[in-house]
């Protein structure tokens, strides 16, 4: 695959696996870049440990993918131990991915991660599925938005990607906001609201009734979000949402996206997902003479 | 892949204090060591191993541990549940050769519905059924023709089914051995078999979130092999390779435990 550069690191390709599938820790990081993804979105982090929902945590039908895991993960310090082991033996760009609740914690747990080897630092302002915690997704927010960037980027001299939700009213206000305040680069979109029920035994089927839906449903919202966002920031974007086959990928690049986040596709494809969508993306450019992946970026405006 | 069907329990029996067995209506289609993930509203969604599979039943035998097979314990004939899967690998099957199954308390579970199958490729199945004490010992009924093995001496010979496979297997002299209970005695049933140069399969147990290979929470270092999917059956060999293998896992929010 040919490479691609992202805020002046290299890539092996345009896929990073996005955060929170296959991403707990650096033994499934190695296997997952393993299996052809170019970056690797560590799962989401806290500065204490968590334990998640109740199962099921997660479902999904032809169309869509749908979870509410809860964050569970093992809390920053466990992740920077990911970290170090993962670096013994691999070189393969890393984003940390951190989540709190109120922005000084932001801040605190971006900068014991930035401490590690990783190299890039996510903030997930967007998960759905911890409301009754947390209330509103500060990405609903271009105030709060604003505020978390800030702190983190007092914190953290390593790049930083602000995580945004496609459920935000004005994501281009979130998006620049996030600019204004010192982000390096947007990463949109993240789950969606929603449910699943089961009729027959007429139940939610997600033990925290709402989920964040993801998988091939949710690609025209990301579409149009990775879009708007491109019109109207600087920054470089990872375009996520629904990308499961080679085509999905190409039309994220052409909406403005500079790498493309991959989540879902490895329910729908199976861990193979990363290996199959970069060779239909060559053979697509094979096809339609695009020479690198750059040449793709924005492409459809015009 | 993941979608959850209802299906409603025909009968649960008492396999010991601590264990029980549920029959399920409908036709599950699977094969040997693979699991289901059972759902009930409102309390949970576990992974269980099938012990039993017919054209039109299915059981799982169930320990109880804690929250979930409590509420599971509650459920009577007539009720319904709602089952995913069957998920991940299975054993491999022979023909018309001698093996040899090594089971320690609920591990005996998946090896029911194993050596039913192996039975019926005309196999010379040993059984080696081991616990702790005779509350813990699943399927006594079922498989009369085990060699029995309880810590306490309430059942069989006093000490470890391990004990009895070393002592056995050079002259038994099996194609296979297929094992699932606690790590621990998994670790040694690998290495008796390695040291005789028998081929082996094992089940593991790790903390599963999905069941179907998208959550990565039960993944083994250093490979990140995912047990629902790569995994639960495994073999011996394999085992080698994944340092973690008796000596931690990791827990619900992914923190390591040691064994
Ligand atoms: C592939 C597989 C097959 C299994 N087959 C059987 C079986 O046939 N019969 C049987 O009795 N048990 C089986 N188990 C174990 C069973 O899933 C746990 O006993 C059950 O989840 C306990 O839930 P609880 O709420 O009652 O207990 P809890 O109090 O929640 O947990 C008790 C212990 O059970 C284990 N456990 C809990 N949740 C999980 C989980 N989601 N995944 C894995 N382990 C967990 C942990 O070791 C925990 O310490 C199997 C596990 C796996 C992974
Ligand atoms: C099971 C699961 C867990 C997720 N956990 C996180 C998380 O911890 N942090 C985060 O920023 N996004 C999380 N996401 C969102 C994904 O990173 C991604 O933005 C979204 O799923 C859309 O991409 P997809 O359609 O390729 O899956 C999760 C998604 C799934 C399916």
């Amino acid at each position: 695959m040919t490479t691609v550069k992202f805020l002046n690191k290299q890539f092996n390709g345009p896929l990073v696996l996005a955060s929170g599938v296959l991403g707990v820790n650096a033994s499934s990081w190695g296997n997952v870049n393993k299996h052809g993804a170019g970056g690797i979105t560590i799962k989401s982090c806290s500065l204490q440990p968590r334990e998640g929902h109740p199962n099921p945590t997660m479902t999904g039908t032809k169309h869509y993918f749908i979870n509410a895991v809860g964050l569970s993960n093992p809390g920053v310090e466990e992740v920077v131990k990911e970290v170090e082991v993962f670096r013994k033996t691999n070189k393969t760009p890393l984003i940390g991915s951190v989540f709190a609740g109120c922005v000084e914690d932001f801040g605190k747990c971006a900068k014991a991660l930035a401490e590690s080897a990783v190299d890039f630092i996510e903030i997930d302002i967007s998960c759905p599925n911890v409301k009754h915690e947390f209330g509103e997704p500060y990405a609903f927010s271009p105030d709060a938005t604003k505020k978390i960037t800030a702190e983190v980027r007092k914190q953290v001299k390593k790049p930083i990607i602000i995580k945004l939700s496609a459920d935000a009213p004005d994501i281009v206000a979130v998006g620049k906001a996030a600019e204004k305040a010192g982000a390096d680069a947007l990463c949109a979109i993240n789950t969606m609201s929603g449910m699943a029920i089961n009729a027959e035994m007429a139940a939610p089927v997600l033990s925290n009734v709402q989920g964040g839906v993801s998988g091939p449903a949710i690609k025209p919202m990301a579409l149009k979000a990775v879009w708007d966002l491109y019109e109207n920031v600087k920054i470089p974007i990872i375009g996520t949402g629904g990308v499961t086959y080679g085509v999905d990928a190409i039309e994220m690049l052409m909406a403005g996206a500079s790498l493309v986040g991959v989540g879902s596709a490895v329910y729908f494809r199976k861990i193979d997902a990363f290996k199959l969508i970069n060779e239909e993306i060559e053979d697509f450019m094979k096809k339609n003479n695009y020479k690198t992946i750059k040449s793709m970026i924005g492409a459809a405006h015009k | 892949m993941s979608e959850i069907k209802v299906y409603k329990i025909r009968k649960v029996k008492d396999e010991t204090p601590f264990m029980k067995t549920f029959t399920f209506v409908g036709d599950l289609g699977a094969k040997p060591g693979q699991f289901v993930m059972v759902w009930i509203p409102g309390v949970d969604q576990k992974p269980f191993g099938i012990s039993r599979q017919t054209k039109n039943e299915f059981d799982v035998s169930v320990l109880v541990r804690g929250k979930f097979t409590k509420a599971m314990f509650k459920l009577e004939a007539g009720d319904k549940c709602g089952i995913s899967g069957p998920f991940g690998t299975s054993f491999s099957l022979v023909k018309n050769k001698k093996v040899a199954v090594v089971g320690g308390g609920c591990g005996m579970a998946p090896l029911g519905f194993l050596i039913d199958e192996l039975k019926k490729n005309k196999c010379k199945v040993t059984i080696y059924n081991g616990a702790r004490s005779i509350d813990n010992v699943m399927f006594v009924n079922r498989f009369k023709d085990s060699q029995f093995c309880t810590g306490d001496a309430t059942l069989g010979h006093e000490g470890y089914a391990t004990d009895l496979l070393e002592g056995q297997i050079g002259k038994l002299n099996p194609v296979m051995v297929y094992s699932c209970g606690p790590e621990m005695m998994m670790q040694v049933v690998c290495e008796i078999c390695s040291e005789n140069k028998v081929p082996c399969e094992v089940s593991m147990e790790r903390y599963m979130k999905c069941g179907f290979g998208v959550c990565g929470q039960c993944v083994m270092d250093p490979l990140g092999i995912r047990m629902c999917t790569e995994g639960p059956v495994i073999s011996c060999e394999l085992t080698k390779k994944l340092a973690e293998f008796g000596n931690y896992y990791r827990d619900k929010s992914g923190k390591k435990v040691n064994f």
